[in-house]
């Protein structure tokens, strides 16, 4: 890569229906302008988001990951993000046990009403991601069974 | 079969050989306090005093996961890829104890026993196999009971056993060992008639295989299977360290309009492994299991296949965590 | 000893219990041993080498049937059939618990609070194993985790050893098993092995007792004790409870309170 290019991370954002995807609708309505790297997964909510899908994200060559749902207390199905919420603090520390980079997945929340901040949010993550490069690391030996059957223990 | 000496520098300049020919080479190396075959490219990688390697060399020729064949869908077509049994690099094993190179022909026999399998058979014919005779030995090892012995030369390409110089006897036992041999020719020098059986250990045999196959002939509606089984877990760490374990499982990886065929280890101590998809289990108990495991290495291998399905290694014993020790009961069921 | 070797065969041969699952000398070290007569338990023993995990094999009924049975604990064993009360796994009228104290002495149990009175005492401390190894990952960077873990991940050969011998791992069917589509690839690879362990270790939130028993059953050496240990050691502050004893007021993950910690949430 050339100093000229600039890295474009790719990023996939999960997220629930009743709030984030709305919001992020709302951004598209109001015309903000936000950076293209976002491929965006619907949720019906952030309960329902399981924590693998995560790390098959990162297996399948994402920089960095969002997570985001409704505010605390407008929950479409009252506690789905109460109960997410734990899981993300127990799948945080489980991750920066085994070493993958917790700095590459933003939890957020954004309501329906904030397209300006979900705008912001993917922009501040894009920038992050860039500043922290690809996630090389994890898609090398997500690469594994070809380096397994050649290379592998006898 | 030839006998050669070779010196303790003579083994130093015959590895490197061997290394230098391109091959892989793999031996036994100690790292994470455990001993493990890896690709090794110094002789000063390798272990030495231990008994056994956690796992067996079975891998090399059987390996964890391996590709069948990988397909690709487009415009209605399939494009199919097959197995390459040219992609398969020429490996050396080295240091394997007698034990486990036993391992190679029961294995073998399994994969071959309907249709010949492509796959294993590439891994075998290019693998060679540089054995150690064993000067060591613990309680859970039982070769001699099992037809094997700890200079025992089956499936072995060259055998060495270590002399107190550094030097070892060298026991070329294959085309394919001379073929090694003709690496570095030189260095093995004219045999000094030196008496093997002095450097290996003595392991009396524990029980008399025909005594136990009568035996097993007749238990399979004993509660001997229950009785011992009761405290195992089923967590199948006997059959992956096993070097005659065979059980596999097929899988798919499928990414969107192409995929790829995956053959992987199994255990048959696991309640899934024989679960039908009628929800049907023919092996719904640990005991069953536990039974399956026996009789099939020492009642259905000798008589379907003409070898036993046990080489007395004792992984099996060593990685249990439950303690399910199969030489007590082995010679147990002999005794009944 | 004795006494519990007697008050075993009393409890086989009256009727109160069709099976004791203790320990007996093994050809290493002392391994389980099923008593279903008074004769068998003769061969029971209890002293500081016992290290199984016996409350693994409570849950499974093809073993212990529907009867009552009873069961020699440490204090390892005993966390864990707290925490299998506290999930409806177990029911208190069909168990009965054996245990030799410090002092020696025989003490029975029935009810989730006797057990919690008496586990109360004993503290949860990280054995010299589990200090060292713990020390070492904790004083490296991200990167060297990420390493130190990579190779151990390589040797997992998806034995499932570990979810075998932990005794909260009862699910008939386990996520593992789940194959349609198929959520964790069953070969062994190193990012299905690290998926795998931190699928395992998510379940284990709130649950894990730190017995230790799925790093023991590795035959091949992972420390992955240690993963859900430090995670249990992380979460209990966070979610307010003490570690290695389960509470009956629901799981860490079932249950959520409005101020937990959400400096990470932007
Ligand atoms: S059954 Fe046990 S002792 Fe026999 S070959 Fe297999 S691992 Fe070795
Ligand atoms: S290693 Fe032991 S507990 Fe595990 S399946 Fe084999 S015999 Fe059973
Ligand atoms: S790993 Fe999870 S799904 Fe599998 S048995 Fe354990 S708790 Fe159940
Ligand atoms: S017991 Fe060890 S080798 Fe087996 S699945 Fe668990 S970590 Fe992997």
């Amino acid at each position: 890569m050339s100093s000229e290019e600039i890295f474009e991370p790719k990023i996939v954002a999960f997220v629930c229906n009743w709030c984030t995807y709305a919001g992020a609708d709302l951004t598209g309505t109001s015309r903000l302008k936000y950076a293209t790297n976002v491929k965006i997964v619907r949720f019906p909510c952030t309960g329902r988001i399981d924590f693998l899908l995560l790390l098959k994200s990162f297996a399948q060559g994402a920089d960095g990951i969002i997570v985001s749902g409704c505010h605390p207390n407008d929950c479409h199905y009252t506690s789905g993000n109460f109960h997410a919420r734990r899981r993300w603090i127990a799948f945080r520390s489980i991750l920066d046990m085994m070493g993958v980079d917790v700095r590459r997945v933003q939890y957020s929340w954004v309501s329906a009403a904030e397209g300006s901040k979900w705008a912001d949010l993917v922009n501040n993550t894009v920038a992050d991601i860039r500043a922290l490069g690809p996630y090389t690391d994890y898609q090398k030996v997500a690469d594994y069974l070809e380096k397994e059957v050649q290379d592998g223990e006898a | 079969m030839e006998t050669k000496y070779i010196s303790k520098s003579g083994i130093e300049q015959w590895f490197k050989s061997i290394v230098d020919s391109g091959k892989r080479v793999y031996a036994p190396v100690n790292s994470r306090d455990q001993i493990e075959f890896k690709r090794v490219k110094n002789l000063s990688e390798v272990a030495d005093e231990y008994v056994q390697t956690t796992q067996s060399i079975k891998a090399s020729v059987y390996p964890k996961a391996e590709v069948l064949f990988s397909y690709e869908k487009e415009h209605g077509k399939v494009h199919l890829t097959d197995f390459n049994p040219d992609s398969i690099p020429e490996t050396v094993l080295w240091k394997v104890h007698p034990c486990d190179a036993a391992g190679f022909k029961p294995l073998s026999a399994i994969f071959n026993w309907d249709s010949p399998d492509k796959l294993h058979n590439a891994h075998v014919q290019k693998t060679s196999v540089i054995s150690f005779s064993c000067a060591m030995a613990d309680e859970s090892c039982f070769c001699t009971s099992v037809n094997g012995s700890p200079g025992n030369l089956a499936g072995s390409d060259i055998q060495l056993t270590m002399l107190p110089d550094g030097g070892a006897i060298a026991e070329i036992v294959t085309p394919k060992g001379e073929a090694l041999v003709a690496l570095s020719p030189t260095v093995f020098e004219a045999d000094k008639g030196e008496d093997k059986t002095k450097y290996l250990v003595d392991l009396p045999a524990r029980f008399s295989l025909e005594e136990v196959n009568a035996k097993l002939n007749k238990a399979f509606n004993s509660t001997v299977w229950k009785e011992q089984s009761e405290r195992c877990i089923g967590c199948g760490a006997c059959a992956f360290v096993c070097p005659t374990c065979a059980c596999f499982d097929i899988q798919e990886d499928v990414h969107g309009s192409t995929g790829r065929r995956i053959r992987c280890w199994d255990a048959c101590g696991f309640g899934l492994f024989t679960l039908h998809t009628s929800g049907h289990n023919p092996r719904e108990h640990q005991s069953q299991r536990w039974r399956q495991r026996l009789l099939h290495k020492f009642s259905y291998m000798p008589a379907r296949l003409n070898v036993v399905g046990c080489t007395g290694c004792g992984r099996c014993s060593r990685a249990c965590p439950v303690d399910m020790n199969i030489l007590e009961h082995i010679t147990s069921i002999a005794e009944q | 000893m004795e006494k519990l070797r007697e008050r075993a065969a009393a409890i086989l041969a009256d009727g109160t219990v069709s099976l004791v699952i203790g320990y007996e000398e093994g050809t290493k070290r002392p391994r389980p041993l099923f008593c279903h007569d008074g004769e068998s338990a003769r061969k029971l023993i209890f002293d500081s080498r016992c290290f199984h995990n016996l409350a693994v094999y409570l849950t499974k009924k093809e073993l212990v049937g529907n009867g009552r049975f009873a069961v020699t604990a440490t204090i390892s064993t005993l966390r864990s059939i707290m925490q299998l009360y506290v999930e409806n796994q177990l029911s208190e009228d069909k168990l009965l618990i054996l245990t030799v104290d410090l002092s020696g002495t025989l003490r029975e149990f029935v009810t989730f609070d006797e057990i919690s009175a008496y586990v109360e005492q004993f503290e949860l401390k990280r054995s010299e194993r589990e200090q060292a190894i713990l020390t070492r990952i904790e004083g490296m960077t991200r990167e060297e985790r990420w390493n130190f873990w990579q190779e151990e991940m390589s040797h997992c050969f998806k034995c499932y050893a570990c979810r075998s011998a932990c005794p909260l791992c009862y699910c008939t069917k386990c996520v593992v098993e789940v194959n349609r589509p198929q959520w964790i690839n069953p070969w062994p690879a190193p990012v299905a092995n690290m998926e795998w362990h931190i699928n395992r270790a998510m379940h284990m939130v709130g649950r894990c007792t730190a017995c230790g028993a799925c790093g023991d059953a590795c035959p091949v050496g992972i420390p992955i004790d240690l993963i859900t240990r430090k995670m249990m050691e992380d979460m209990a502050p966070e979610f307010g409870y003490i570690p290695g004893l389960p509470v009956k007021k629901g799981n860490a993950l079932s249950t959520w309170k409005l101020d937990d910690r959400e400096q990470f949430i932007r």
